[in-house]
């Protein structure tokens, strides 16, 4: 009896809730470790990531406007929905990596339990970055964070999975809606993420993935005047320096490159490196001398 | 015309009540010592629905034993493993919330629309809350790596059963403590569910123990020298009577009790949403509620306007089957408890206000109870002072802000107040002035996990609920 012969996935590109091809009709090779092929991955053209933006703007509203509680439910939900389909990201993970399986099973795992961690920072994190300020006089004063907007990712290079994770979870936690750039010599991961995230709960356009050259994408990224912030965590020196100068030109949320050590429980400062700082003033009135003294 | 409503009854066929319950003590059932046991009825119909142990001063100290054994463990396990648990609970209520809600009903007496509707939801979203606390400790302000207590003795009431459980138990297992929880005499039934529910989750044996029982059963879990930390929800006497018993312990107290709350209506309120907001106020949950608003204060001039628009609203109201979806008012949850209003609305004539209440027909089994309320009420009467704790309105009127202020004020209680203008600063003016813990604006009877709740004053200390929900179970 003969093997049987496998079928092969075309990978393609997460955008607006579906699985578009890239429309240059460009792929690249995408080889594991050892340089044995494994899939063609899309190539992304500037007009890909256009369309991604115009994807996420779109969704910012509803997302944005969705209640903390709701958007922890839906991050909780990835998480029930990456646990179910953890073998599948353990192979991916470890082909993309070159990893053991067991290496590879804990990346995925702790890239299960960081959805988790994000889904419970949805309806907490303006609890800890808000305040009632004490104004010297009859007002009512509060601050409140929330969203900037369009967030574009760089995905880190070498974490092709659980890196990739914990700079997505944060941005979308807190409502912005995220276009993000996937490793470029390991996409496969954070292509297969958009399946997941599609049957998640997880509105069209909250996250759209693309694969390709981030020295290609990312400019029309960083110029875009429609993109609030930009996370350079996947970029080298020189090109997060080009990067943060374009950036400017419509003064985006920057987040610079750094060493980060995925494996370990991230803080708060992916989250609120994309929020905004509300201060609401109000006066109280008075109510004279007949006020209580009980 | 009026058109009649059709019945609308839920299927009771989605919960199943074994004829027994023992108590549920290191992850298993069992009987109580002595085999002692008492009945739980409906209060709508006064069916037995089943048989529940009564827990003696042994099976409570079989109980924080097990607790503090499973404590060494829980408290040591990574605040994120200790978070999927508490996810995994908040997901199965979600899954079973109609058999939970159908249940409670039956066990309480509330109609399924508040079960379905409020109960329910606010469970499994206030263990989804506390569950994202497990692992975040060190950012809620209490400092570096917070410590639980060790084993929390909680009591709790029957108005709310199963979310009075999740206020007490979520925050308390996500901080890292066992519980030993005592659930009311005239409810235990949707607690003893949640131990099921902890079985499905696979909740560590010990780190949850329920034990059912009567008064003596809740003092005998309070005094017990292996509880680290008391938590109450119910009257304020019983209140004090524990503040004495854990006196000279190191016991950290928590307390939530009575109440008897002002709901101010200025001259400027949208009337319709008002009178929506005094009947949501003072008749939800048959008015068994601690922070029910349950003195009206209404400014002179549209005194008579609101008391018109109040009675025509109560006339529509709908009382009756619990299990009917379209049923507003539904049983008190015990003859006792009926017996307790029943004296003092008659107190309130007796002392010489009007008593006023629409024409409904009561049924006939069960325990009943027509939504009333009071005019022409001073502040010195009974029904102005003592918390009723059921559907009764007491109205008094005020001229200024001031007055208002000083009226809601004067109480021994200071849980709740509502305040109905359209102007924001009068609104935030009279809420910097009331001493009360929840004060609502053009709103009533709003709860959600993140916002925290308790009292002034004799209504206790300590809050559930929020970041600030967290204290009440932290060694700081």
């Amino acid at each position: 009896m003969s093997e049987r012969l496998t079928v092969f996935k075309t990978y393609k590109l997460f955008v607006g809730g579906k699985f578009p091809r890239s429309e240059s009709g460009r792929v690249y090779e995408v080889t594991d470790s050892k340089g044995n092929w494994l899939a063609n991955a899309p190539l992304s053209s500037r007009k890909d990531a256009r369309d991604a933006v115009v994807a996420a703007r779109k969704a910012v509203g509803g997302w944005s406007g969705a209640t903390a509680y709701n958007r922890g439910q839906v991050l909780y939900r990835v998480a029930e929905m990456l646990e179910g389909r953890r073998d599948q990201f353990v192979a991916e993970v470890a082909e993309a990596e070159g990893l053991s399986k067991a290496k590879a099973a804990a990346q995925v795992d702790a890239a299960i339990d960081r959805w988790v961690w994000y889904a419970g920072w949805t309806d907490k994190i303006s609890q800890i970055t808000g305040a009632t300020n004490p104004v010297a006089g009859p007002f009512f004063n509060v601050s409140s964070t929330e969203p900037t907007g369009v967030v574009a990712v760089l995905a880190p290079q070498e974490s092709s999975f659980l890196g990739l994770v914990s700079v997505i979870a944060p941005a979308i936690a807190t409502g912005n809606t995220v276009v993000v750039v996937a490793s470029e010599k390991a996409p496969l991961p954070a292509l297969s993420l958009g399946e997941v995230l599609a049957t998640s709960d997880v509105p069209g356009g909250v996250v759209n993935v693309l694969s390709g050259r981030a020295a290609e994408i990312a400019p029309s990224l960083a110029a875009h005047q429609d993109v609030n912030a930009i996370d350079l965590a996947g970029a080298d020196a020189e090109l997060a320096k080009e990067l943060e100068i374009a950036a400017a030109d419509n003064l985006k949320r920057v987040l610079r490159p750094q060493p980060v050590d995925w494996a370990a429980q991230p803080g708060t400062d992916r989250m609120t490196a994309f929020l905004e700082t509300r201060t609401v003033w109000h006066p109280t009135g008075s109510l004279g001398a007949g006020g209580s003294s009980y | 015309m009026a058109f009649e409503y059709a019945p609308a009854p839920e299927s009771r066929a989605v919960v199943d009540i074994a004829p027994s319950y023992g108590l549920f003590i290191d992850g298993e059932f069992t009987e109580a010592t002595g085999g002692k046991v008492f009945k739980t009825i409906s209060p709508s119909t006064e069916e037995v629905l089943s048989e529940v142990a009564q827990g003696s001063a042994e099976d409570v100290d079989r109980a924080v034993k097990a607790a503090r054994k499973a404590f060494e463990k829980w408290s040591a396990l990574p605040g994120a493993e200790r978070a999927k648990y508490l996810f995994r609970i908040a997901r199965i209520i979600q899954e079973r919330s109609r058999e939970l809600a159908v249940l409670e009903t039956l066990d309480n007496g509330k109609p399924i629309k508040e079960t379905r509707d409020a109960d329910l939801p606010l469970v499994a979203a206030h263990f989804f809350y506390y569950a994202g606390w497990a692992d975040k400790l060190d950012h809620a302000g209490y400092g570096a790596n917070p410590r639980p207590l060790g084993v929390a003795g909680q009591v709790i009431p029957w108005n709310f059963p199963l979310l009075m459980l999740a206020w007490k138990i979520a925050p308390a297992l996500a901080t890292g403590n066992t519980v030993v929880l005592k659930p009311a005499e005239t409810t235990p039934l949707s607690a003893l569910f949640f131990a099921d529910i902890c079985r499905q989750a696979g909740l560590p044996k010990g780190v949850v123990n329920i034990v059912t029982g009567d008064g003596t059963t809740g003092a005998a879990l309070v005094a017990h020298e292996g509880v680290d930390k008391v938590a109450f929800t119910g009257s304020t006497a019983v209140g004090k009577a524990i503040a004495r018993t854990v006196a000279g312990t190191d016991k950290k107290l928590t307390l939530e009790l009575g109440g008897k709350g002002a709901n101010i209506v200025f001259d400027d309120a949208p009337i319709d949403q008002a009178v929506e907001g005094i009947v949501q106020g003072i008749f939800f949950n048959q008015g068994q509620v601690c922070c029910a608003g349950s003195r009206l204060l209404v400014q002179e001039s549209i005194h008579d306007e609101l008391l018109d628009s109040l009675k025509r609203r109560l006339s529509t109201l709908r009382l009756g089957d619990p299990l009917d979806k379209n049923t507003d008012i539904g049983a008190i949850n015990s003859a006792e408890q009926l017996a307790r209003i029943t004296e003092l609305a008659d107190s309130g004539e007796a002392e010489g206000a009007e008593r006023w209440a629409p024409a409904c027909e009561l049924p006939e089994n069960g325990f009943w109870f027509r939504p009333t309320l009071f005019t022409g009420v001073t502040q010195a009467h009974r029904i102005a002072r003592e918390e009723i704790f059921g559907p009764v309105l007491s109205v008094l009127t005020f001229r200024t802000p001031g007055e208002a202020v000083a009226k809601a004020n004067n109480s021994q209680y200071g849980l709740s107040a509502g305040i109905w203008t359209e102007k924001g600063s009068r609104m935030l003016a009279v809420a910097g002035k009331l001493r009360a813990g929840v004060i609502w604006a053009n709103t009533f009877n709003k709860f959600d996990p993140t916002s925290p709740f308790g009292g002034f004053k004799e209504s206790g200390f300590g809050r559930e609920g929020g970041r600030h929900g967290l204290e009440a179970y932290l060694d700081v």
